[in-house]
């Protein structure tokens, strides 16, 4: 009996005590014709060695490839302190801290994390998380539509460079509620907004991400003065780890960006085939009561000593029931303890050299596939770390050729590809890349 | 309180190991530039790992203390789990990389998925939704599709029962339904002949929990799907009580078209200090094209399987996409080691022994002095005891008896809800607990019970906590949502 501790004796004494002659009396309640006898459709039990086994071989099958991936995921070196401790039974097996008195670990951990994501996003406030930076934007599409009053369209306008499958996921959430999502023009040589743009009838919002999905830096300036010019709120959507080198979401323009969300995974999450990861949220004081999710804030004893909960939870769905800000009820706890450990662990400078490295190494990368013939970069312009490149030929049978090498190139984008190279990324490693595409190219020639 | 990180920083400080060598020249222009340095921590290696440790022994936790948190299923985490879950060849796995380096994942995924559908009894299910809220956001997303679908616009009641879950009637909203309240009846079932009159052409469907958050399984249950059938609506079902009825009967079988589970309770995935879940969907054959993607589809060829992503273009009339990838891929491989260990028999005894704990605890209780919300009825894997008289009579309310269990070195219960019951405390003791556990909680149940007849106070209680009660207008007033140093 797997982690059930009862004896023959032990299950005898409590059906006594509770006056029933077997187990099956305790399900005398349920209408007989629903009883079911077996789940023939699930395999017998495995030993603990018998799974471990299994999952080694499953594991080992997918190979160690080298991966050349962004796209919204990111591989980088996890110190091994962070899920030591974040797999300490204390934070993995505690729960949403309701008794705060019995859960100051976890309050105070998140209210650390707090505190870090709102001075790397440049912002007043966070909540403890949502499930993911995709799902984050439709939350902050939301949580814009409450704050925003004024513009009564519904109509969220989205950046060239934000990614697809957040918008996606963004009107999967979302658009139920009179929520539409615009797409602005794009200027094809650069791969950002276009120079002229119409923001049409009281826009709610404008989207804007950076660095953009295929890998350009957008004028956040132009865009956020632009935006609230005409009335709407400003959403950022960023790469924590590039706002180590990047101006922050709080700095843009001359007001800053409203709110920020974005993928938490490159904070000591690892990969782990896209979840879990945590979503950020933090935005200017005067939307905290618009946002969803639970909220840490610091607070004081009966005896005056300061100490942690929850708070704002008149927002919340287990409060405010039909008439909530959200339907979430959990934050992603465990993802953020990890990043907060993270970010302790490597500090401001030490997000900055991740960072550095990121760049150098993707600078790298793409000088030396551009050096090959019919490869070109596809916009113009900096980066932070990852490039979009062109190909003479179809990309797909390219990265088939690339894997079967036990690479993986990066990101089909249909006309082009993603490449990234994180800080993971030694020379040996761009060449090993470098030196397989040129063969490829030659032999597809 | 521990002294914050940020306090225990000091300017120039490093935990050199973590950073790698990098060129300090910046290629990014200078108006993209950060110019501000965020103050992040400046500590060593030994001082986070101290800090952080430090922090977790301010928790209660299933690893350290029993944690009868009703509706939540604090049961435990084994072990491997865990590791193998986070093996490298899987904790590595980029979320785009092509199916040919992800057939082992891919393998664990699939028939995760199968066995999920056995034992709710549904027909098709998508791993997608990344907590139990999500599962119920997919779930009315595709009853709406379906009514949709169907060219029956009107449709656009969800009815909920008044003693469920907040996320129930706060997801029917953000799928832009209108919420209608339906009442429970004395003994604890639906009230059929107020169901009969909330049913109608506006009906689009039900969100049932059952056993339901008062801790029975609704008798009627059967004539509650056909009511709601024959008046063109569809059942959902609730999956945060699987745990009680595993392995015995099927959502399914119960004429439930969708049905979220939160593998996180169930299936054993950690609880983390709340997050990450996994809300899985199953669905009833209507509902089949209208899953979340992606799902993981397998063929046969040549009696070798092999496993790829259904997408966009296999299931064209999908409510979409509700994560940036496939969810919560880490979570979903603990639950299938959980579910591989447990196995076909293990998985009924689950069930079982939840409910022996249950029924046990409910009848110990009972018999120590504490008023049963429903005493005339099993238990599911949870029950409530109302301390509406204890408050009455000597001023001992649900809250005081959370706090005092907390120097008895026990979690509390579920307070205040669910909001029906006066003064209740919502008690699920799982199947990973021991007698000898539940007898010494008993116990504490009952000394807190003598000491407040005898005229203790338990307004001021937890006294031996980390931190005493702490002060809850005041947070949320004087809000300090972060620490920033004093100018």
């Amino acid at each position: 009996m797997p982690f059930i501790p009862h004896t023959e004796d032990d299950t005898r004494e409590m059906l006594a005590a509770i006056g029933a002659s077997s187990i099956d009396d305790l399900f005398d309640e349920i209408p007989p014709q629903l009883l079911i006898k077996s789940l023939d459709g699930v395999p017998t039990g495995l030993s603990e060695m018998e799974i471990s086994r299994l999952m080694h071989q499953r594991a080992a099958q997918d190979g160690a490839p080298l991966c050349f991936i962004g796209a919204g995921a990111y591989e980088h070196h996890i110190p091994q302190a962070v899920w030591d401790i974040a797999t300490r039974g204390e934070y993995y097996s505690a729960y949403t801290p309701y008794q705060a008195e019995a859960s100051q670990g976890t309050l105070q951990t998140i209210y650390e994390y707090q505190t870090m994501i709102t001075e790397l996003t440049g912002l007043d406030v966070s909540n403890a998380s949502l499930y993911d930076g995709a799902s984050g934007l439709a939350e902050a599409s939301l949580m814009a539509v409450r704050s925003n009053r004024k513009a009564k369209s519904g109509r969220i306008l989205l950046a060239p460079g934000v990614n697809p499958n957040y918008e996606k996921v963004a009107v999967a959430i979302a658009g139920h509620q009179n929520i539409t999502f615009e797409r602005l023009p794009m200027n094809g040589s650069t791969g950002n907004a276009a120079d002229k743009l119409d923001a049409g009838r009281e826009p709610v919002a404008l989207v804007i991400q950076q660095p953009s999905f295929p890998g350009t830096l957008e004028d956040v300036d132009r865009l956020t003065d632009w935006a609230h010019e005409r009335g709407a709120l400003v959403i950022a959507v960023v790469n924590p780890l590039s706002l180590a080198l990047l101006k922050a979401p709080g700095s843009w323009g001359t007001r800053g960006a409203d709110i920020a969300v974005g993928e938490g995974q490159p904070l000591g999450v690892p990969l782990s085939s896209g979840g879990p990861y945590f979503g950020f949220m933090t935005c200017r004081q005067e939307h905290v009561r618009q946002m969803p999710g639970r909220i840490v804030g610091r607070t004081t004893d009966l005896d005056d000593n300061p100490g942690f909960t929850l708070t704002l939870q008149a927002r919340e769905q287990h409060i405010r029931r039909s008439k909530a800000t959200s339907n979430i009820c959990t934050n992603q706890g465990l993802m953020v303890t990890a990043a907060t450990i993270y970010m302790s662990l490597l500090g401001f400078e030490g997000l900055r050299k991740v960072a550095l490295r990121a760049q150098q190494n993707t600078a790298l990368l793409v000088r030396q596939l551009t050096a090959l013939p019919g490869v070109q970069r596809l916009y113009e312009g900096p980066h932070f770390h990852e490039v979009a490149i062109s190909l003479d030929r179809p990309v797909a049978a390219v990265l088939q050729e690339l894997a079967r090498r036990n690479i993986l190139g990066g990101y089909d984008l249909g006309n082009a590809l993603l490449v990234c190279a994180t800080e993971t990324k030694t020379a040996a490693d761009i060449d090993h890349y470098v030196d397989a595409m040129r063969d490829i190219l030659a032999k597809q020639d | 309180m521990e002294t914050l990180i940020f306090d225990k920083s000091r300017s120039g400080r490093r935990a050199f190991a973590q950073a790698p060598v990098a060129d300090d020249a910046v290629a990014i222009p200078e108006s993209l530039r950060r110019k501000d340095t965020p103050r992040l921590p400046e500590a060593s290696e030994l001082q986070v790992v101290r800090h952080f440790t430090r922090l977790s022994r301010q928790n209660f936790s299933i690893d350290t203390q029993f944690y009868p948190l009703g509706s939540c299923t604090m049961k435990y985490n084994p072990r491997a789990c865990n590791a193998l879950a986070l093996l490298p060849g899987f904790a590595g796995r980029h979320p785009l990389g092509p199916v040919s380096h992800g057939q082992g994942f891919l393998a664990c995924m699939y028939e995760l998925q199968e066995m999920l559908k056995e034992v709710t009894g549904m027909q098709g299910v998508s791993l997608t939704p990344m907590a139990g809220a999500q599962g119920e956001l997919a779930g009315v997303l595709m009853i709406q599709a379906y009514h949709k679908a169907r060219g029956d616009l009107e449709r656009n009641e969800i009815i909920v029962p008044d003693a469920a879950h907040g996320t129930n009637p706060a997801t029917a909203t953000m799928c832009g339904c209108v919420v209608r309240e339906l009442p429970t009846g004395s003994d604890g079932d639906i009230d059929i002949a107020a169901l009969k009159a909330a049913v109608g052409p506006k009906t689009a469907g039900i969100m049932l929990t059952n056993p339901s958050t008062l801790g029975v399984f609704d008798r009627g249950i059967v004539e509650v799907a056909k009511i709601v059938h024959d008046a063109g609506g569809l059942l959902y079902y609730d999956g945060a009580n699987l745990n009680a009825i595993c392995g015995k009967v099927r959502p399914g079988d119960m004429e439930f078209d969708v049905i979220h589970m939160n593998l996180h309770k169930t299936f054993s995935t950690p609880h983390g200090g709340g997050g990450p879940g996994s809300g899985a969907v199953g669905v009833g054959a209507r509902l089949l094209p209208f899953l979340p993607i992606p799902v993981v589809g397998a063929t046969e060829r040549d009696g070798v399987t092999s496993y790829d992503w259904l997408a966009e273009e296999a299931l064209p009339q999908s409510i979409g996409r509700l994560s940036g990838f496939m969810g919560n891929a880490g979570v979903l491989l603990r639950a299938y080691v959980y579910m591989r260990m447990v196995g076909r028999d293990g998985m009924r005894r689950l069930a079982e022994y939840a409910t022996l704990n249950a029924n046990y605890l409910q009848a110990r209780l009972r018999d120590a002095g504490f008023k049963l919300a429903f005493p005339e009825r099993r238990a599911s894997h949870e029950f409530i005891i109302t301390l509406k008289n204890e408050a009455r009579e000597i001023n001992l309310t649900a809250m005081d008896v959370a706090k005092a269990l907390l120097d008895h070195n026990y979690h509390a219960p579920t307070t205040y809800f669910p909001l029906l019951v006066p003064e209740c405390l919502l008690i699920e003791p799982t199947e990973t607990e021991s007698k000898e556990t539940l007898d010494n909680f008993v116990a504490a149940m009952t000394a807190i019970a003598t000491d407040a007849k005898a005229g203790t106070s338990f307004k001021e209680a937890p006294y031996t906590m980390p931190v005493r009660r702490l002060d809850d207008v005041k947070a949320a007033r004087q809000l300090d949502l972060a620490y920033r140093p004093p100018k």
